[in-house]
C-alpha cells in the first residue's frame, strides 16, 4: 500500500527527524491524536447552565489512553524511523498537553482551537476536524486513546478511520509489527482476545495494558519548547464551524447532572469475624435477596 | 420517512450474545412508543440462519439475516458494510446495538458512514417529540449527560446488563429475510488471526451479575483462590482492583475501575479494597454492594451497602460455609 504522504513533505520530514532516518529504509508518518481531560482525581460540578462542568480549579492532563497511543507511536518511530504528529482539539490550555507529548518525544504538534468547536458534544464533528489535519499533513499509522475519560465517548478513533476510508483496530493490548506495512494486535473483547492481523495504513485506539508510557525527562522537556507547535483554527482548515462545529451537531447535550446519592449502608455487627459472616449470608439472602 | 427500529444483534460461534436480548427489550418498547416497527439484523458465517428464528420472539416483525464465511467473525469492516447497505436501503428511524466491544466497535463507524452521531453506552433511553433520547455516564460516572439526537438515524449503544430483558414470546414470528451481500477490497483488509477466549468458563466481567473482587487487601495472588471459590458458588465471576493489577497478582483483564473494566452487577463483593473513586468509577452502579475491609475509614464503606469491618481472611471462608448452606436449601 502506498504511503498517503505528498512527496512535497518527504523533505520537510527528514528535516524534523534530524536525519536519524538515513539509515532506515523506510519514512513512516506517525500520527496520535491526543485529548487534555481533567484530571481523574478532579472533583467535577455541574455548571450554573446545567450543561457542562465547571472548568476553574481543575487539574488538566493527557488522557490516560491517550498516553498509551504516543508511546505506541513513539515505539514505532523508534523501530522504523520516521515522525510523530500529535493532533489535538481544544482550547490554549491545551498547548500544555500537546507540549507534555513533545517532551516524550513526538517531533511536533498541531492543536485545533476554534470558538464554534466549545461545547461540541458529536464525534462525528470532531472526527472531520481531525480527518481534515490527517488529509493534510499525511499519516501511515494513526495511533489514539480507546476513549476520553471526559465525555467517555469512545468515538473519535473510529470515526476518523471511517472519514479516511482506512480500517480500525479498537482496545489494542498488544501490537507487533510484522514487518513496516503490517501489524498484528490483540483487541479485548468479552471473556477473551481477538488476534487481528491488518496493513497500513490504519487507526488504532489503545486500551491499558498496551504499554507503559515513559515519563517526560528533563531533557526530553526543555527540547519540546523548540519543536514545532502550530495552532490552527477551523477557516485555516477550510472547514465551517457552522458544519464542524457545536452548531453543526447531530447530538446534543440537553441536561448534566450529578446522579442521585446511594441510600446510606449498614454495617454488620457480631462478637466474631465468623457471626458477622453469617449475618452478612442472612441478609444478603432475605433483605437484599441477591443470593 | 425514516421509520423502524432496527437492532443489531450479536452472535458469537453460534450463540446469541446475552446484550442482544437486552437491547431487543428495549427495542421493542421504544418501537412501540413510537407506533414504529421493530425490526432485527444478524450477521454470521454458515449456519447463522438457524438462530435467527428465535428473534422473532421478541417482536420483530422481521429478520434481516446475512450469512457469509466473511462474517463469520466479527470484524468492522465486513459489517459495517452489510448493515450500512441495509439501513440505506430500509432507513430505520432508531439503531440500537448493545456497548459490548462489538457495538463500540461498530456503531460509531457505522453511525458515521450514515453521517450521523451515535450515543455510546446508553444506561437510559426515552423517546420525546420523536426523537430519542439517552441517558449516559460521563466522568467516569460522576455526571451523567441526557443527549438527544437531531439526525437521522438515530443510533445508541447500550450498556450490557442494565436493560430489562422481557420475555420472549415463543408465539411470535418473524419474516426472515436473507441478505444479500457484496464487499471490496477495502471491506475485508483486517483478517483474523484466532480469538483467543479465557480458560474457566466463568462469565466475563461486563456480562456477570455477580462480582468477587479482591484488592491489597488480599495480601498476594495466592489468595484469591477463595474469592474463585465464592464466585463459583455464585455463579459468579472474580475481579481485582487496580492495585491488586498493578503488583501483578491478576491480569489486567480482571481490573475493575475508570482504566479497567465498568461492570453493572448484581452483587459486588469487595474485599480488602479500599475504594478508591477511579475503583467506584467502575462499579458504583451495581445493585447491591458489600465491602468486607479491617480498616474503618476506608472510603468503600461510603458507598456499600452492606459493610464488613474485619480481617477478611477471618470473614471470608465462614461467609463462604454459610452461602453453601444456602444454596443447599
Amino acid at each position: 500500500m502506498k504511503s498517503a504522504i505528498p512527496s512535497s513533505r518527504i523533505d520537510e520530514r527528514s528535516r524534523l527527524d534530524n536525519g536519524v532516518n538515513e539509515e532506515r529504509r523506510f519514512i513512516v508518518d506517525i500520527v496520535v491524536l491526543m485529548k487534555q481531560v481533567p484530571d481523574t482525581e478532579a472533583a467535577i460540578k455541574v455548571n450554573a447552565a446545567g450543561t457542562g462542568i465547571v472548568e476553574d480549579d481543575i487539574k488538566w492532563v493527557m488522557n490516560p489512553y491517550c498516553e498509551f497511543a504516543v508511546e505506541e507511536g513513539l515505539r514505532a518511530k523508534e523501530r522504523f524511523g520516521g515522525v510523530v504528529t500529535v493532533v489535538s482539539i481544544g482550547p490554549s490550555r491545551a498547548v500544555e498537553a500537546v507540549r507534555t507529548a513533545l517532551a516524550m518525544g513526538a517531533d511536533r504538534g498541531i492543536l485545533v482551537d476554534d470558538a464554534a468547536l466549545w461545547g461540541a458534544s458529536d464525534s462525528l464533528g470532531r472526527g472531520r476536524v481531525l480527518a481534515r489535519v490527517l488529509r493534510d499533513i499525511g499519516f501511515d499509522v494513526v495511533f489514539c486513546g480507546k476513549q476520553a475519560i471526559d465525555d467517555d465517548m469512545a468515538q473519535v478513533g473510529v470515526v476518523v478511520a471511517e472519514l479516511l476510508g482506512v480500517p480500525h483496530l479498537t482496545f489494542v493490548n498488544s501490537l507487533e509489527w510484522l514487518d513496516e506495512r503490517r501489524l498484528r494486535v490483540g483487541r479485548q473483547v468479552e471473556g477473551g482476545t481477538q488476534v487481528l492481523e491488518g496493513g497500513l495504513p490504519v487507526v488504532v485506539t489503545c486500551q491499558k495494558g498496551l504499554n507503559e508510557p515513559r515519563y517526560a525527562s528533563l531533557p526530553g522537556i526543555m527540547k519540546a519548547k523548540k519543536k514545532p507547535l502550530e495552532v490552527k483554527d477551523l477557516a485555516g482548515l477550510g472547514l465551517d464551524g457552522g458544519e464542524v462545529g457545536k452548531a453543526g451537531d447531530t447530538t446534543e447535550v440537553l441536561r448534566v447532572e450529578v446522579p442521585p446519592a446511594r441510600q446510606a449502608g449498614k454495617l454488620i455487627e457480631g462478637e466474631t469475624a465468623e457471626e458477622k459472616a453469617m449475618r452478612l449470608a442472612l441478609v444478603l439472602r432475605q433483605e437484599a435477596k441477591v443470593i | 420517512m425514516a421509520s423502524g427500529v432496527l437492532v443489531i444483534c450479536e452472535q458469537r460461534g453460534g450463540v446469541i450474545r446475552k446484550v442482544t436480548w437486552e437491547v431487543l427489550s428495549e427495542g421493542r418498547r421504544l418501537a412501540s412508543q413510537l407506533g414504529e416497527e421493530l425490526f432485527a439484523v444478524l450477521l454470521g458465517g454458515p449456519g447463522v440462519m438457524g438462530v435467527a428464528e428465535a428473534l422473532g420472539h421478541w417482536g420483530a416483525v422481521r429478520v434481516y439475516v446475512a450469512e457469509d464465511g466473511e462474517l463469520s467473525d466479527y470484524r468492522g469492516g465486513p459489517y459495517v458494510r452489510v448493515i450500512g447497505d441495509l439501513a440505506r436501503r430500509i432507513g430505520p428511524n432508531l439503531i440500537l446495538m448493545g456497548a459490548s466491544s462489538t457495538g463500540k466497535d461498530l456503531a460509531p463507524r457505522l453511525a458515521a458512514r450514515l453521517g450521523v452521531g451515535c450515543l455510546s453506552d446508553c444506561v437510559g433511553l426515552s423517546v420525546r417529540d420523536g426523537r430519542l433520547v439517552g441517558r449516559r455516564p460521563i466522568y467516569a460516572g460522576k455526571l451523567y449527560a441526557e443527549v438527544m439526537c437531531k439526525g437521522v438515524p438515530q443510533v445508541a449503544t447500550l450498556r450490557p446488563n442494565v436493560f430489562e430483558r422481557l420475555e420472549p414470546d415463543v408465539s411470535l414470528r418473524a419474516e426472515v429475510e436473507r441478505l444479500e451481500v457484496q464487499f471490496d477490497e477495502v471491506d475485508l483488509r483486517v483478517r483474523q488471526v484466532e480469538l483467543r477466549e479465557e480458560a474457566g468458563g466463568r462469565p466475563d466481567l461486563t456480562e456477570a451479575e455477580v462480582i468477587v473482587s479482591g484488592g491489597r487487601g488480599m495480601k498476594g495472588p495466592e489468595n484469591y483462590g477463595m474469592l474463585e471459590e465464592l464466585a463459583d458458588l455464585l455463579g459468579g465471576t472474580v475481579g481485582a482492583s487496580r492495585a491488586a493489577v498493578d503488583a501483578g497478582w491478576r491480569p489486567q483483564s480482571d481490573q475493575v475501575g475508570q482504566t479497567g473494566k465498568v461492570v453493572t452487577p448484581n452483587l459486588y463483593i469487595a474485599c480488602g479494597i479500599s475504594g478508591s473513586i477511579q475503583h467506584l468509577a467502575g462499579m458504583g452502579t451495581s445493585k447491591v454492594i458489600v465491602a468486607i475491609n479491617k480498616d474503618p475509614d476506608a472510603p468503600i464503606f461510603q458507598k456499600a451497602d452492606y459493610g464488613v469491618v474485619d480481617d477478611l481472611f477471618k470473614v471470608v471462608p465462614p461467609f463462604i460455609e454459610e452461602v453453601r448452606k444456602l444454596k443447599a436449601e
